[in-house]
């Protein structure tokens, strides 16, 4: 399989507390897509800011899968049975308008027409037998591990949420980790949900409590260092989704580095082809200005 | 009348008069599933350089009105990691090669000629004399038309593969550099390379990019291009142009063509339609059909000079 370009209709376009949800039909990405990975858009027709716009998928309902339905049988696991959409093959999409490329997606009705390529990137790896896991979301970057969590539960096992935003309203979906996870522990900045301070605060004790095998963090990247570090304080490995700036999300253009290891000593991997996904622990976080991983034992 | 794209470029046939750009489309395999690269004019590779290079910190990149600024910094393999594995996988794909590369002195470029002199599966080198992220403005020797024509002439020295020197526009006088590397044995010209550029983010009230200045590439610098193909095909007719510069379409690679151009080179365009080499040139056989002419090599006897 390999990744396709798609000029894919908006099904639907909604508002999800202070974000965006954006529904497209694009049955041959979603026939692919993973957890971790992403899609790259352009939409609308002026080209004075020319450039895609990296999104992680937040959901992907299988073209044709419903159950019982046709088609209905070998699907990877991971895909959310039924729903409206399901029929159609649908990526959905969450984001925040910050600049005029967000904008023009933030204005996108149903029937328009958005140009898309995907799936991207390297997915979430999960567990080779039922485990324990903790996912980790900051903002708008909880948006895969609602897809990651149908996935692992799906491999029967245990998902705790941990997650984090400035305030109550920026919290992506909260309900829905409810739903998916055994426990949602909630931090807010400014205390108007959940513990205020950071999600690395419960996430220490919350590792040693389930005896969690693994740890999924996608957020921000000083969240993902800090959640880095604790995963690796407490020995457990580390899958981290960054999100950095990119231009052309295939390969080709060299701009959304970051260091890891090993190399010599470090060497700077293209986040859209190696990542979006790396092992915390490869990262040089100390090179991106955080303070180094703590050495395990 | 049947179109046939194909054209000679420094007695190298060329399938169609479309590159993928240097430093736009890594070096070709990253882009083996988007495109079938044997059918591409040819794939410029990202430029190569002795040892490897880690390149610039990020950002890297940054959107600006019709085109984006980069800073990339040259990161890549080096010159054997690069031979035992991207140029491999480029021959056993049937691509045309045209080898990109960059150095800090004469000798550096020479060494690297040499090197390439060896690799059957290079149809073409060029010979970047003007990206605009290096550590020193003087190695940016296409400023220089001296020191631009003294990496020519060890280069030429070096191997007997033609060789297509990459200007820049930011001079006085790109004619006069133009000649001194073609006088020096430059069997073409690849115009041009990213105009140095810088974006502020007046916010956090610091430059967008980590190297501070950076290229700009894209639809915004296309007039700045055609300009440079024009002027330099004016002054030395007869010299293979290979014309760059914010070229997104068919109708955009045919102004290069009409001034005087050889062939084009896709560049920033393919980071926003993976497929923009292969779609340029299917619209320039659509163009040439429509213009009556059965090759591109026809189309500046169909320019009008004079409005």
């Amino acid at each position: 399989m390999a990744p396709v370009r798609e000029l894919c209709e908006v099904l639907e376009r909604r508002r999800v507390g202070a974000y965006h949800a954006l529904t497209l039909v694009a049955p041959g990405i979603a026939g692919q897509a993973r957890p971790g990975q992403f899609v790259h858009l352009l939409a609308g027709e002026d080209r004075s800011f020319p450039l895609r716009r990296p999104f992680s998928i937040h959901r992907a309902e299988r073209p044709g899968w419903s159950p019982g339905g046709p088609g209905g049988s070998g699907g990877p696991p991971g895909w959310s049975p039924g729903g409206p959409g399901a029929a159609l093959g649908t990526v959905e999409v969450v984001f925040d308008v910050v600049g005029a490329g967000t904008l023009a997606l933030s204005r996108l009705r149903p029937h328009d027409v958005v140009d898309a390529l995907g799936p991207l990137g390297r997915p979430f790896a999960p567990p080779e037998t039922p485990t324990g896991c903790v996912l980790v979301g900051g903002g708008y970057g909880t948006a895969p591990l609602y897809f990651l969590a149908t996935e692992l539960r799906l491999r029967r096992c245990r998902v705790d949420f941990v997650i984090g935003a400035a305030s109550a309203g920026r919290l992506l979906d909260a309900m829905e980790a409810r739903r998916l996870g055994h426990s949602l522990t909630l931090t807010t900045d400014d205390g108007s949900a959940g513990r205020r301070g950071l999600v690395t605060d419960p996430l220490g004790d919350l590792l040693a409590r389930t005896g969690a095998g693994q740890v999924y963090a996608c957020g921000p990247m000083p969240m993902l260092a800090a959640v880095s570090r604790v995963a690796a304080a407490a020995g457990v490995p580390c899958q981290v989704a960054v999100e950095e700036q990119m231009a052309c999300g295939t390969g080709i253009c060299f701009s959304c580095v970051l260091p890891v290891r090993p190399g010599a000593p470090t060497r700077m991997a293209r986040s859209c082809l190696e990542g979006p996904v790396f092992d915390g622990a490869a990262i040089a976080w100390a090179e991106l200005g955080f303070p180094e991983l703590e050495p395990t034992a | 009348m049947k179109v046939d794209l194909s054209v000679d470029l420094c007695g190298v046939r060329l399938r169609a008069p479309v590159l993928a750009a240097s430093g736009c489309f890594g070096f070709g395999r990253e882009m083996a599933g988007w495109v079938d690269l044997a059918a591409l004019g040819g794939v410029v590779t990202k430029s190569v350089s002795l040892e490897p290079r880690r390149g610039r910190p990020t950002p890297r990149a940054a959107e600006t009105p019709s085109g984006m600024l980069n800073a990339i910094g040259l990161q890549n393999p080096g010159v054997e990691a690069f031979c035992a594995g991207d140029l491999r996988f480029l021959a056993d794909a049937g691509a045309t090669v045209v080898a990109s590369l960059v150095g800090r002195s004469p000798e550096e470029f020479g060494r690297l000629a040499a090197r390439l002199a060896g690799e059957p599966a290079v149809a073409l080198v060029e010979v970047n004399l003007s990206c605009p992220n290096v550590e020193h403005r003087g190695e940016v020797f296409a400023t220089d038309p001296a020191a631009a024509a003294e990496v020519v002439r060890v280069v030429k020295r070096a191997t007997a593969t033609p060789v297509l020197a990459k200007l820049t526009a930011d001079v006085t006088d790109l004619v006069a550099v133009a000649r001194a590397v073609t006088d020096a044995g430059a069997d073409g010209l690849t115009l041009i390379n990213t105009l140095l550029g810088m974006a502020v983010d007046t916010t956090a009230r610091r430059p967008r990019l980590a190297a501070v200045t950076g290229g700009l590439s894209g639809p915004a610098i296309r007039p700045v291009a055609v300009r440079c193909v024009w002027q330099v095909a004016q002054a030395l007719p007869g010299v293979p142009i290979v014309g760059t510069g914010g070229i997104v379409s068919a109708d955009d690679a045919a102004e290069f063509l009409l001034v005087g151009a050889t062939a084009v080179a896709v560049g920033t365009g393919n980071f926003i339609n993976p497929r923009a080499v292969v779609e340029v040139a299917d619209g320039l056989e659509r163009y040439l059909a429509t213009a009556g002419v059965t090759s591109p090599a026809e189309l500046p006897a169909l320019f009008k000079a004079e409005r």
